[in-house]
């Protein structure tokens, strides 16, 4: 896509919700698709795909593990799955399914991880998923995506729905800043450059997108030039702009709402290491956040622009001369 | 390959089988004799008179499945897919040997005429619940058989998949529980007993028929039942033995996990002929 100077950020819709209208639209088109719910389908909008397609709809309870399971034997009799629940639920109580039924045999299971990370808020930290990419990760031949805004998710479905494999998409359950126009261009396994700089790269996911924008912003007006990557793609990671980045810039700021433990950050660092090594700064969760409204809580946490600017200043003034 | 009803054919063929699971484990010097010995009357059943198959079509999608849930089976299932001719039955004796396709457990990667790469327990029925789901879809009246360890019934997904099952009344599909009275730490009841089963399968809202899982025809008769049996999924309750025809086998908690050794193999096949 073209880059832009200057962002004005707009509240959108929220990924979950993006991920539900996104759904029918792939399924219209392709019949094998069909969809696994555990009694969240209000939630995490797969409801929408159960009104329109009730006979492609499997509510499985509230009983992941199956749920997963059942996904895989239906993917194995030629069915596109995809399967949803709250991301810390289908993730931590589906991995092993996850890994024995769908990564090692390869079973061409989609899943929709909703309410991730912690700006859920209210429901507190046993139903905010903060570890799912590190087990999606985990997962090898999975596709994972973290997708920042409505554009984004709609094209990781509609990617998910044609790429045979398993695929893990993140969602999230508050509305989000719209970061892409509708016929934006995002392709699955390369980063999208959002804003250009030569200081100081910021790499982020999902709603630190927004974050990593504003906080270049605030950077420019101190005279520090900073670009920003949107790496939608965790697995397989866009390691040539990364490379470049790294390069280019000489620093990184790597922007999650995940733990710092083994989430996006750790795929980078790995990736500048080996390519173009460069310091680097890391923003994300150390351990479990609380209850709160989905603006404050991030803020307590550290997952705002402010803390980017702040790493930006920092691993600025790491850099070699 | 010749399929057959003939219950002499069928022992025969029972008791070649039994002969390459003793041989198998013996050169792979590990493995799990007990309840691959168990299940022999219930596979030979379903892969020579039960199910519709065709090993030179192993991809028919109009072919029924069957998967070994607990899959440290394993060798019972080779021997009898070699035998139907899906896989060679002069590499057998490569069971668990590096780049065999007769791996420890079943994996699709290495056997694609698999149905299922198995082994971690508690999962097979739930795949077996989504392939007969999409059977539905598609039209097809293919059935999914999926086999199950007593001792893989303690695993909760069991009872996911059960309740799943029984409420959307999953008809296609038939478990069957090989019931063996043993796993690897000792006697399932002195473990963490299971009994009783049939009631909970019931209670699961399954037609729930038990058998002796090693009397060729009660196997035939379940399945039969099974299969004209509407509305509810099936759950065959197989009451068999553990190491089942190799008399030092039968019955002992130690045969679950451990190879004979070559004289022990000598005189298990002096008992199979």
């Amino acid at each position: 896509m073209s880059v832009a100077t200057k962002y004005e950020l707009k509240l959108g819709a929220a990924t979950r919700e993006a991920f539900g209208r996104a759904l029918v639209e792939v399924a219209r088109e392709n019949p094998n698709i069909v969809g696994c719910d555990a009694d969240l389908s209000k939630s995490t909008m797969m409801t929408y795909f159960a009104k329109e397609f009730p006979t492609r709809f499997f509510e499985c309870g509230i009983a992941e593990a199956n749920m997963v399971a059942v996904g895989a034997g239906l993917a194995m009799a030629g069915k596109i799955p995809f399967v949803s629940s709250f991301s810390c639920f289908v993730m931590n109580k589906g991995f092993e399914q996850l890994r024995t039924d769908v990564a090692y045999p390869g079973a061409n299971v989609k899943v929709v991880g909703t309410h991730s990370g912690i700006s859920i808020g209210e429901d507190g930290p046993s139903q905010m998923s903060i570890e799912d990419l590190a087990l999606a990760g985990a997962l090898p031949g999975f596709t994972v995506i973290s997708p920042a805004d409505e554009v984004a998710t709609k094209a990781a479905v509609k990617w998910a729905a044609a790429h045979f494999g398993g695929v893990f998409i993140r969602t999230g359950r508050a509305k989000v800043p719209v970061i892409y126009p509708a016929d934006a261009k995002i392709e699955i396994g390369k980063a999208n450059l959002l804003l250009p700089g030569t200081d100081v790269t910021l790499v982020a996911h999902g709603m630190m997108v927004a974050e990593s924008i504003r906080a270049a912003e605030a950077l420019d007006n101190e005279g520090i030039s900073a670009r920003v990557l949107d790496l939608h793609t965790i697995k397989p990671l866009d390691e040539e702009a990364l490379a470049r980045a790294a390069r280019e810039t000489g620093a990184l700021v790597v922007a999650e709402e995940h733990l710092v433990d083994c989430g996006l950050g750790v795929r980078v660092a790995q990736a500048v290491a080996r390519y173009a090594p460069a310091p680097m700064e890391f923003i994300g969760l150390e351990t479990y956040a609380e209850s709160g409204t989905p603006e404050g809580v991030p803020i307590k946490y550290g997952l705002t622009s402010a803390h980017i600017v702040a790493a930006a200043k920092k691993v600025i003034a790491r850099k070699t001369k | 390959m010749q399929k057959t009803s003939n219950p002499q054919e069928l022992a025969e063929i029972a008791k070649k089988i039994r002969r390459h699971i003793i041989e198998m484990i013996g050169a792979a010097k590990s493995g799990h004799p007990g309840g691959s010995l168990s299940a022999v009357e219930i596979l030979v059943t379903l892969y020579w008179d039960v199910m519709r198959h065709d090993p030179a079509n192993p991809k028919w999608p109009a072919r029924d499945r069957f998967i070994l849930s607990k899959g440290h089976a394993a060798p019972v299932l080779y021997a009898v897919m070699a035998e139907c001719g899906y896989c060679p039955v002069d590499e057998l004796k490569t069971l668990r040997k590096m780049g065999s396709i007769y791996q420890g457990h079943p994996d699709v990667r290495f056997l694609p005429a698999l149905e299922a790469s198995t082994g971690s327990l508690g999962q097979g029925l739930s795949l077996a619940l989504g392939m007969s789901s999409a059977f539905k879809l598609d039209g097809l009246d293919s059935r999914a058989y999926v086999m199950l360890g007593d001792g893989e019934s303690q695993e909760g997904q069991i009872w996911e998949a059960a309740m799943y099952g029984g409420y959307h009344k999953v008809d296609n599909v038939c478990a069957i529980v090989d019931y063996n009275k043993i796993q690897l730490d000792g006697f399932v009841k002195d473990i963490l007993d299971v009994a009783p089963l049939a009631d909970k399968w019931r209670a699961f809202g399954w037609h729930t028929i038990v058998i002796d899982g090693n009397d060729l025809q009660q196997v035939k008769a379940a399945f039969v039942e099974a299969a004209a049996t509407k509305g509810k999924p099936t759950c065959i309750v197989a009451n068999t033995i553990k190491g089942k025809g190799v008399s030092f086998m039968e019955n002992n908690p130690k045969w679950h996990g451990v190879a004979p050794s070559p004289q022990e193999v000598e005189l298990a096949l002096k008992e199979l002929v």
